[in-house]
């Protein structure tokens, strides 16, 4: 099966898309200190060219073939779909090398870096799905890498750590503010700021324009995958509903990116509700926050009376972010994707289903995409397409220890 | 109050000092600015303590997080600085993120700004073209300085642009760093500040970041109108508290 580049329409025009300062609709923007306008600059003036260029488009479409293992199945969920009364698809991103759709886009990012003659890269990691990925692609390439990643998350993800350092990174724990994936993320902007010659390959559709649409156009393979396989499978490029899990939002905008425009397209953001929306552990943002400024970008976000950022929770590291990408802001406030979220124990309840019956052991993450199910009314024949947005080896610890509960 | 305009038009080599209100008691704010005013440091920055201060290094993140969990908040800060209105003369410049402003109300932010007898504001993570898009005619509505920051990685056609927006002074970031960065100044820096100071802009120019005892700041002051000491200060207050302010100051200006 050869992939299909030409379907790629980086140039649509589309209010889903960021204007000249980044924005969409009210959301985006590059908000930094001016010691880092120059980087950034540097990359908004030459991120567009890189990507449509045929250099780029060959050597990336050639790691995603035969490195990462794409395309990625769209797996047919039969099982599933009896139980639901749907035709559930799942977009096998859990398939990917390093385990998750983390991959798509730090290949791309390597690729930009090398092209702008960078050759010092910093990441951040939550759960360290990021950081394995952006280590993974640093080994491949010969890249100096270093990972910031909260000191409680390097205590909670051990093996990622692990293998983060195998593959040759430096892990540098942030002891800042409540040291989970927040404070990574201020760690590498702030170490940015003082190394100014490093590429900042930031893991997901945040951070300060064009980083955001720039993760997104890399991730929007999925999507771009999700269409012809459709069309083999189904007779259609298009399904009713895609369902996708909400961090940052990296995943679910890969797998919106191509159909956004058309409006027939169900678009479901599942967020984390932790501990439950009101209960004060969650991090179900488009329902507890209001606009507001992280990491450089204009978006929602969670935060007190005064503006300080609150500390949000969820049982998975992937999803305790406090705001969401300026393009999932976007799709909330405009009413494109229909966000909803699910609590722990909803998606484990999930994720324990999805093995039982289909024999995939998903990521915490993914299981919030997939506990939606049940609360969704299907219409006869309605084709789901749930992204899998990375396999649950990583949380055998938290899935064995709330088996036995 | 003085104005902060006609401190930089009458005095050479100004000592300005920046600390983070509400620490390290809840209280302390208005004592420090006395003692900062009875020391005689020429104008002082009022740090509004941020959760995410993506531009300060540890001492003043630190500093941020102790004020936060003393319960500090921009209603009390600006009780605080309303209840030294009248008494106080040295001029302050009130430093935050934009998060604050934003979530308190642009308006209503700028407004109580103004009462407090202040009329100058750094606010780091506002870039250029947010502030012309937006919040230049916001800041005029309200006789609102912005204070821009300059880095050596600045072009001159950025600068020339800044030195044209500017009505106080422009903010020198000595080198590419957070705020608190150690040692001496190098032969790049100096360099640096040469090239800044021979472009003869019509604006003063104050330099901070790195900036921590006599020595650094007499370097400073030899391209600049005076420079701005914040960590090491902070350093000292967290120590030595309010008492050990004079002694601080005392060797710096001598």
């Amino acid at each position: 099966m050869k992939l299909k580049t030409s379907r790629t329409k980086y140039n649509m025009k589309s209010k889903f898309q960021p204007d000249k300062n980044g924005y969409f609709g009210q959301f985006g923007g590059a908000f930094i200190p001016e010691l880092l306008y120059p980087n950034v600059k540097e990359l908004e003036d030459n991120y567009i060219q890189i990507i449509e260029s045929k250099e780029f488009q060959d050597e990336y479409k050639s790691l995603l073939k035969d490195y990462v293992g794409r395309p990625t199945p769209l797996y047919y969920a039969k099982r599933l779909s009896e139980k639901y009364a749907a035709h559930i698809y799942l977009k096998r991103e859990d398939l990917n090398h390093t385990g998750a759709h983390k991959v798509n886009n730090t290949i791309g990012q390597i690729l930009i870096a090398q092209k702008l003659g960078k050759t010092k890269i910093i990441a951040e990691t939550g759960a360290g799905q990021h950081g394995v990925a952006t280590a993974t692609v640093c080994a491949l390439m010969g890249l100096d890498c270093t990972v910031f990643m909260g000191e409680k998350d390097i205590e909670r993800q051990a093996p990622n750590v692990a293998r983060m350092k195998m593959l040759g990174a430096k892990v540098v724990a942030a002891t800042s503010g409540s040291k989970t994936l927040k404070d990574a993320t201020n760690e590498a902007i702030r170490y940015w700021i003082q190394n100014p010659e490093t590429f900042y390959l930031i893991g997901s559709v945040v951070g300060p324009h064009p980083h955001p649409d720039m993760v997104a156009r890399l991730q929007a393979v999925i999507s771009e995958e999700m269409k012809w396989q459709l069309k083999e499978k189904t007779g259609k490029e298009n399904p009713d509903t895609i369902i996708a899990c909400v961090g940052g939002g990296s995943n679910a905008a890969g797998a919106f990116y191509h159909y956004m425009d058309e409006h027939e397209v169900e678009l479901i953001a599942v967020e984390a509700a932790g501990l439950g929306v009101n209960s004060g552990e969650s991090a179900a943002t488009s329902q507890l926050g209001e606009v507001g400024i992280i990491h450089g970008s204009k978006t929602i976000l969670m935060q007190d009376d005064y503006g300080q950022i609150v500390e949000p929770y969820s049982i998975s590291a992937g999803l305790d972010y406090p705001g969401v990408g300026p393009l999932h802001a976007f799709l909330y406030e405009s009413k494109r994707a229909k966000f909803m979220n699910a609590t722990d124990a909803e998606a484990l309840e999930a994720a324990y289903e999805l093995t039982k019956i289909e024999g995939i052991i998903p990521a915490l993450e993914t299981a919030h995409a997939l506990a939606v199910l049940p609360k969704l009314d299907f219409k006869e024949n309605q084709v789901v397409v749930i992204n899998l947005s990375g396999r649950g080896d990583k949380d055998l610890e938290t899935y064995i220890k709330h088996l036995k509960e | 109050m003085k104005s902060l305009e006609s401190i930089l038009e009458e005095k050479d080599n100004l000592l300005s000092i920046y600390f983070t209100c509400g620490y390290p008691k809840l209280d302390d704010t208005t004592k420090v600015i006395s003692e900062l005013e009875k020391s005689g440091v020429d104008f002082i920055e009022v740090g509004l303590p941020y959760s995410d201060p993506l531009a300060d290094g540890p001492t003043i993140q630190d500093s941020s997080q102790k004020s936060l969990a003393n319960g500090i908040n921009l209603d009390i800060v600006f009780d605080q600085l309303m209840s030294i209105k009248d008494s106080n003369k040295t001029p302050l410049v009130l430093m935050g993120y934009l998060n604050q402003m934003l979530k308190y109300g642009e308006d209503k932010f700028c407004q109580k700004v103004i009462d407090c007898g202040i009329n100058t504001v750094i606010l780091p993570d506002l870039p250029m073209v947010e502030y012309e898009n937006h919040y230049k005619d916001l800041f005029d509505k309200y006789g609102i300085t912005n204070v821009f920051l300059i880095t050596p990685h600045t072009s001159e056609e950025r600068i020339y642009k800044i030195d044209n927006y500017t009505n106080s002074f422009i903010y020198v970031v000595a080198s590419a760093s957070i705020t608190g960065a150690k040692g001496e100044i190098s032969n790049n820096q100096i360099a640096y500040f040469e090239r800044i100071k021979n472009m003869n802009l019509k604006s003063k120019l104050i330099v901070g970041f790195g900036i921590s005892d006599k020595q650094t700041f007499n370097t400073a002051c030899n391209y600049a109108n005076g420079a701005i000491i914040g960590s090491a200060f902070i350093k000292n207050l967290g120590v030595n508290g309010v008492s050990g302010i004079k002694d601080f100051i005392s060797p710096i200006i001598s």
